[in-house]
């Protein structure tokens, strides 16, 4: 296969993922502002900080109301990270790369594409914003869909798989690491009760609010539910199962191609920072330094993979 | 319908259908228009949802349009079908020949049959191509004629497309679309095959291997990336074949060898099918600005160690003024009359015939010496007096660069509107391929029709659309 096309298809799952997270984020500020009469600009902004966006968002505006976060969000080309540049992207790349993707996974994300030009052709109003959320999640869905059900398990799959794991990574990082210091009251010791919203905000940002519940028999307390998104290798989108598939497709290539490279040290060395290790010794460490280590050293691997399989070089 | 027309009909004759249409007429008399309106809204999506698009030059955002698509199929007899494929055939050996000439000991021109200033002055003659012999010895592999119709066996070719002719993913999707549209009709009525042609393609291209390859040769197409007008029809071909889609920055010179980059190191390519023009294939040689090739190629193929397909310095063959030579060429090559005609054809650079041509403009098709897509023609009989004045003055200021034809009386086939069956006016693209085994010509081609009434042009770039050729089996 291409380096290039290695290239496009990690990219272009990696905007996907995106695009994804980014429509939970919003969807988890939309909740909170509905349901919450004080501070739905602190929420609005912990929603900016988390997708990185800040300093863009700063420059064109000097507050954060529901509706410009929204469609800076979700439709601002000049955004890189709004879901209409991430599709947009994603889109580019799957014709870069169409010879290595199924039919039903090109259509799908053509179509995908096709349907945001449409319902972000002009900004979305605060009454349209769930429905336009679900749709794009719903699409996502059927993107990755059609990738499970009809793409050969070879090196193509692979590549597709990495991309997704990797930005989901850095994705659940983030998240926890903004929200949990900004949800956490400054007088509350680490263990405390945390209230029901801010719980919620957290979780539903990853859209495990249901999910937690079912799986961890605990109470709403912060070492729970971080420990649920960082080391629940039950959780899709916790730090330990990112690294796990990571480490499994990496394994997929060592083993077909017959060579191991940097990134795959790499990516072992990441995971078994998060093997057997229990919550608190990740809040002894500091929490907030331990994703900061995590959030980097998974974008090291990131630029390592673009390297061992010569995605431009 | 016919009385009051002057053009031929296709389907219909004055005593009624004509035969190809017999089958198709008795089956579209029976359907219900509202469920063909339907199934044309159907198509449309197929083709969005597919991404069959071309992205237009010039237009806001690289904008990505569809060409529309007629369900009402184009029918060939087997008959008719013999003798347009047999005339290519002719012409595609001859159009070589040519080639291997014009680099070699240039006979065609010491005999006088083609002045040599026509290929001295020609920018598509390359240099370095001289004494030098591609490998398998084909200039050409893919041919794309294009040929208009004047009535029952006036058949003429128009152009003849020997660079990097476009249009085979229509042609295949097309007929896809009507596959799935209207599968009933080909239980009915036998069409032979356009299916073959990636498979074919791929085969005639791993035949046209260098002597040097002998593993199973690795073929690529290369194109010059996702902004190009053509870039689906790149990726379709390359899909189809089951190669690579490489571009230029994917390649590099390795040991002699072009090889691209893959994930897992350098893979050596033995056929390059390019989709890149001559100009930008080597900035080592050629345009040192282009950015779409690949530094030093050319060394490579001197060297024999790459297929490029189709050759560099091909289009000198199928320039409009060498096109006026062709009869002449074919008869020169071949010993044989050429089947196929050509258009009666006005030389601008002498001068007698620029004064006729300006003298007659409004009845005249203009077009430039190395345009291409409709772009720079002008259509005398549709032009304002402003636009007739303006083309006077840029021919008299560049005569050479221009060649004039009579309006052809085009055939037309009608096309499903609103209001039901209209004719409209219609030309054909049949594609060869060419290998050192022979000449393949796919049964039919791309038709592409003119959507305005009255309209002569039929480019996808000015708004003309397609249709499904079918050649019956007979």
């Amino acid at each position: 296969m291409l380096g290039k096309t290695a290239g496009g298809l990690y990219w272009m799952f990696r905007s996907l993922e995106r695009a994804e997270n980014t429509t939970r984020l919003i969807e988890a500020g939309f909740r909170i502002a509905l349901t919450r009469s004080t501070d739905a600009e602190a929420e609005w902004k912990s929603v900016i900080v988390t997708s990185a966006a800040q300093a863009a968002f700063e420059a064109k505006y000097n507050s954060y109301d529901s509706l410009r976060v929204t469609n800076f969000l979700l439709r601002d080309a000049d955004n890189p990270g709004s879901v209409f540049s991430a599709v947009k992207s994603a889109r580019d790349n799957a014709r870069l790369v169409r010879t290595a993707l199924t039919w039903e996974v090109w259509t799908a994300v053509n179509e995908t594409w096709m349907l945001l030009c449409n319902i972000l052709r002009k900004p979305v109003k605060e009454t349209e914003l769930p429905e336009v959320l679900a749709a794009i999640r719903q699409q996502s869905a059927l993107v990755r869909g059609a990738l499970t059900g009809t793409m050969l398990r070879m090196d193509t799959y692979h590549f597709c798989k990495i991309g997704i794991h990797v930005e989901r990574a850095d994705n659940t990082a983030r998240i926890v690491d903004v929200k949990y210091h900004a949800l956490l009251p400054a007088s509350s010791v680490v263990g405390g009760r945390l209230d029901n919203v801010q719980w919620e905000t957290l979780l539903r940002s990853v859209s495990a609010h249901r999910a937690f519940r079912w799986a961890v028999e605990e109470d709403f307390t912060a070492p729970a539910i971080a420990s649920f998104l960082i080391l629940d290798q039950r959780m899709p989108r916790s730090l330990s199962f990112c690294l796990a598939e990571i480490v499994a497709s990496l394994g997929y290539l060592a083993d077909s191609y017959g060579e191991k490279l940097a990134s795959h040290s790499l990516a072992d060395k990441l995971r078994a920072r998060l093997d057997n290790r229990d919550i608190s010794s990740i809040f002894e460490e500091g929490l907030h330094e331990f994703l900061g280590s995590v959030i980097r050293d998974n974008g090291n691997l990131g630029l390592q993979i673009e390297q061992d399989y010569r995605f431009n070089i | 319908m016919t009385s009051e027309n002057p053009h031929f009909s296709e389907m219909h004759a004055s005593d009624g259908v004509r035969q190809p249409y017999a089958h198709y007429a008795s089956w579209f008399s029976d359907q219900n228009r509202k469920r063909l309106a339907k199934k044309a809204g159907q198509a449309e999506a197929f083709f969005r949802r597919a991404g069959i698009t071309f992205n237009v030059y010039g237009a806001n955002d690289a904008e990505e349009r569809l060409i529309p698509f007629d369900l009402v199929p184009r029918i060939v007899s087997n008959r008719e079908w013999s003798k347009i494929s047999r005339g290519i055939d002719q012409r595609v050996r001859a159009i070589n020949a040519f080639l291997y000439d014009i680099y070699h000991r240039q006979e065609i021109l010491r005999a006088g049959i083609v002045p040599v200033e026509l290929i001295a002055k020609n920018d598509a003659f390359l240099p370095q191509m001289m004494d030098f012999k591609p490998p398998g010895g084909v200039y050409t592999h893919i041919v794309g004629t294009d040929i208009v119709r004047t009535g029952e066996d006036d058949f003429f070719v128009l152009e003849d497309n020997a660079r990097t002719p476009s249009g085979v993913s229509y042609m295949l999707e097309n007929r896809e679309t009507m596959l799935q549209m209207f599968p009933e009709l080909f239980s009915k009525i036998k069409v032979q095959q356009v299916s073959d042609y990636p498979k074919n393609l791929r085969r005639s291209l791993a035949a046209s291997a260098p002597d040097s390859c002998t593993d199973r040769p690795c073929v690529v197409v290369l194109t010059p990336g996702i902004h190009n007008s053509a870039y689906y029809e790149h990726s379709f071909l390359a899909d189809q074949m089951g190669v690579e889609l490489v571009e230029g920055h994917d390649l590099r010179v390795v040991d002699g060898h072009i090889a691209m980059r893959t994930t897992r190191g350098y893979k050596v390519i033995d056929v390059l099918y390019r989709r890149v023009d001559d100009d930008f294939l080597d900035p080592l040689t050629f345009n040192p600005s282009s950015m779409l090739g690949v530094p030093g190629i050319m060394d490579v193929y001197r060297a024999g160690n790459i297929t490029i397909a189709n050759a560099p310095g091909t289009g000198v063959a199928d320039d409009k003024a060498i096109y006026s030579y062709m009869p002449d060429i074919v008869e020169f090559y071949t010993g044989e009359r050429a089947i196929l005609k050509n258009v009666e054809t006005h030389r601008c650079s002498e001068p007698q015939t620029l004064k006729y041509v300006l003298e007659n403009l409004a009845d005249l098709v203009v077009k430039e010496v190395h345009g291409s897509g409709g772009y720079g023609m002008l259509v005398g009989p549709a032009a304002s007096k402003s636009e007739l004045s303006d083309f006077a003055a840029k021919l008299k200021a560049r005569p050479s660069n221009y060649i004039a034809q009579p309006t052809l009386s085009l055939s037309t086939v009608p096309i499903f509107t609103k209001s039901g069956l209209a004719p409209r006016h219609v030309d054909l693209r049949p594609f060869a391929q060419v290998s050192p085994e022979g000449v393949v010509i796919t049964p039919g081609g791309l038709t592409r029709v003119a959507l305005k009434a009255g309209s002569l042009v039929v480019n996808s770039s000015q708004g003309g659309g397609t249709k499904d050729t079918w050649v019956l089996e007979d």
